[in-house]
């Protein structure tokens, strides 16, 4: 489905020198990425702002001409085929929209039907199954300005399917959505997946890759740093994850199997348990900590993706690292 | 191409505009006001004098005339592309890249101003007036002329400003120039070009078309031979320049595109 080769993207950016004199220095944003995405694939595509991430999708989607190396976007070459490709990929971006500002929308969905040519029968099947799914029915007719966030975003996803794409590109799906919303539009886009759509994703919020991609590819400073599932990738990198609970009335905990530190603040009303994940599971722990004690509130806490990116770079510049720093809520 | 595709944005741009219908009409009214103004500065220029480079009043307001209805016509399809700044800079430009449509028509088809053919409309009262003023020996290839030469005129003027605005994609921060391009070129070629010095004249007739907006065109229709020597069949050739212009535009327009996403510099 997408196949980069060596790809490379560089800016001029220009600084002033005295008053008419700039001097031009060239920033690499991406440097030698190559990676395959195959056809039914979900891939996130995470790593810190600046590191690459949005540049690449512009290769990848024809906005961005690469300056090395070489994309291959469903047999198509994103730079040279653009509106050939625009037709058989949908892109969302999380933070512009690509609805009209002032319409419904119903003509918003309308209009696009005849911008990609959908036959009306095809594309009145698509738009009620995402109206159905995504529960858009009332405020189909309200004009794009007026909706919320996550009723916009449920639009921008409905509009990227409505041709049928084969592949379906999200740059931040989720940036600014409140929980509920969050979960419904990652619910959609699981169903979406284990229907046949590729989905490529980048985000900052793990919890969209925990609940979406199985494959997870990490970059920094335009090259990537990390390419497999998740689930191996954060316990490489963070073998110990934290536990923290909340008691009714301050105690001391016992010791309990797997902890490998305990840190108590609030007078003993809260313990923050490091624990390693080859040696025991939350649910164990859990399971042995509400056994001695009585627990108010208790929250597992995974490295933030930052973190992992990090760890990651951290990693591959100097050597092995290993001491875990405290998570605090 | 005229595809329906474009009928269809436009319809639906139509449509959200006339749902504010007092805006609207406020709007297309300062327009008409606009314009007016404009050609009162024409009438108390001529309470002075009575030629302004060799042309009575009349035949001044007919070249006025002839002009607010192009710069009405040029307005409405690609005024729009003052926004070029703001679409870059927002990432909107991005969206219009992401459709199996063209860069140029989708901007235009954006957001048609609706209002602008408040322009148009004084152009026309304005003309019909100048029309039964002047002596003009009518042939049915002065009334073509007289339909054609507005329209060919809003081609040339829209070629000009999608160039001026096609410099964005260099330079963000270039919309003053875009702006002194699409009204600087909005006043001169409501004026004989006689009274402007010979470099203007020059850049104006030969380099920017803008004396075949409305001053060749008149000269036609007036039966005028140049005071500059310029061949008598140069107002009849308008529509020809128009879609040189256009032309060279739209390959200036791919040029400047082909820059933003990174192959042109």
């Amino acid at each position: 489905m997408i196949e980069v080769r060596q790809l490379r993207r560089e800016f001029r950016v220009a600084s002033k020198k005295g008053r008419f004199r700039r001097e031009y220095k060239t920033v690499v944003a991406v440097d030698d990425v190559s990676f395959d995405v195959a056809a039914g694939e979900a891939v996130g595509y995470v790593g810190p702002n600046g590191a690459g991430k949005s540049t690449t999708i512009k290769m990848l989607t024809g906005i961005l001409v690469p300056t090395g190396g070489t994309v291959r976007v469903n047999g198509v070459d994103p730079a040279r085929q653009r509106k050939e490709l625009a037709r058989r990929i949908g892109v969302v971006f999380g933070q512009r929209s690509q609805l009209w500002w002032d319409l419904p929308l119903r003509d918003s969905f309308a209009l696009l039907r005849s911008i990609y040519r959908v036959n009306s029968s095809d594309h009145g099947k698509r738009l009620e199954e995402c109206v159905d799914l995504l529960e858009l029915a009332p405020f189909l007719d309200t004009p794009v300005r007026q909706l919320s966030l996550g009723q916009r975003m449920r639009g921008e996803v409905t509009a990227a399917l409505l041709h049928a794409p084969e592949l379906l590109v999200l740059d931040e799906p989720t940036i600014g959505l409140d929980l509920e919303s969050k979960e419904r539009l990652r619910e959609f886009l699981a169903g979406l997946n284990r229907r046949g759509t590729t989905l490529l994703l980048t985000t900052h919020d793990l919890d969209d890759i925990e609940r979406l991609c199985p494959r997870l590819m990490v970059i920094d400073h335009g090259t990537v740093l990390a390419d497999g599932p998740l689930a191996e990738l954060r316990a490489e990198v963070t073998p110990e994850r934290v536990l923290v609970i909340d008691l009714r009335e301050p105690l001391n905990l016992p010791p309990l199997p797997g902890v490998t530190e305990v840190r108590s603040e609030a007078g003993g009303l809260r313990h923050h348990l490091t624990f390693r994940r080859a040696e025991t599971t939350a649910a164990a722990l859990i399971t042995e900590v509400v056994r001695h004690v009585e627990v108010h509130d208790l929250a597992v806490v995974e490295p933030e993706i930052d973190d992992v990116v990090r760890r990651l770079y951290a990693r591959t510049s100097a050597a092995t690292d290993s001491t875990p720093d405290v998570v605090d809520l | 191409m005229a595809e329906p595709v474009y009928r269809k944005i436009i319809a639906a741009r139509v449509r959200s505009q006339m749902s504010y219908r007092a805006s609207f009409a406020v709007e297309c009214l300062s327009q008409v006001i606009a314009q007016a103004f404009e050609l009162v500065v024409i009438l108390v220029l001529f309470t002075r004098i009575n030629a302004l480079g060799g042309f009575g009043v009349d035949e001044v307001v007919l070249m006025f005339a002839i002009a607010a209805i192009a710069f009405g016509f040029a307005d409405l399809v690609a005024g729009q592309l003052d926004d070029l700044p703001t679409f870059i800079r927002s990432g909107t430009f991005d969206a219009v890249l992401l459709r199996p449509l063209g860069t140029l028509p989708q901007m235009m088809s954006t957001d048609i101003r609706l209002r602008r053919v408040g322009r148009v409309f004084a152009g026309v009262v304005t003309l019909a007036y100048a029309l039964t003023h002047v002596n003009i020996d009518w042939t049915p290839w002065k009334v073509l002329l007289v339909v054609v030469a507005p329209l060919a005129g809003g081609v040339i003027l829209g070629s000009v400003w999608v160039v001026a605005c096609s410099v964005c994609f260099w330079l963000i921060e270039s919309r003053e120039l875009a702006n002194s391009v699409t009204y600087g070129s909005g006043a001169f070629t409501s004026y004989p070009i006689t009274v402007f010095s010979k470099g203007l004249r020059y850049l104006m007739a030969y380099v920017v078309p803008g004396a075949f907006v409305a001053y060749y065109p008149s000269l036609a229709l007036l039966g005028r031979s140049d005071p500059l020597g310029a061949p008598g069949w140069i107002g009849w050739i308008s529509p020809l320049v128009a879609l040189v212009a256009a032309a060279f535009a739209g390959a200036f327009w791919r040029f400047a595109v082909r820059h933003y996403r990174g192959t042109g510099s």
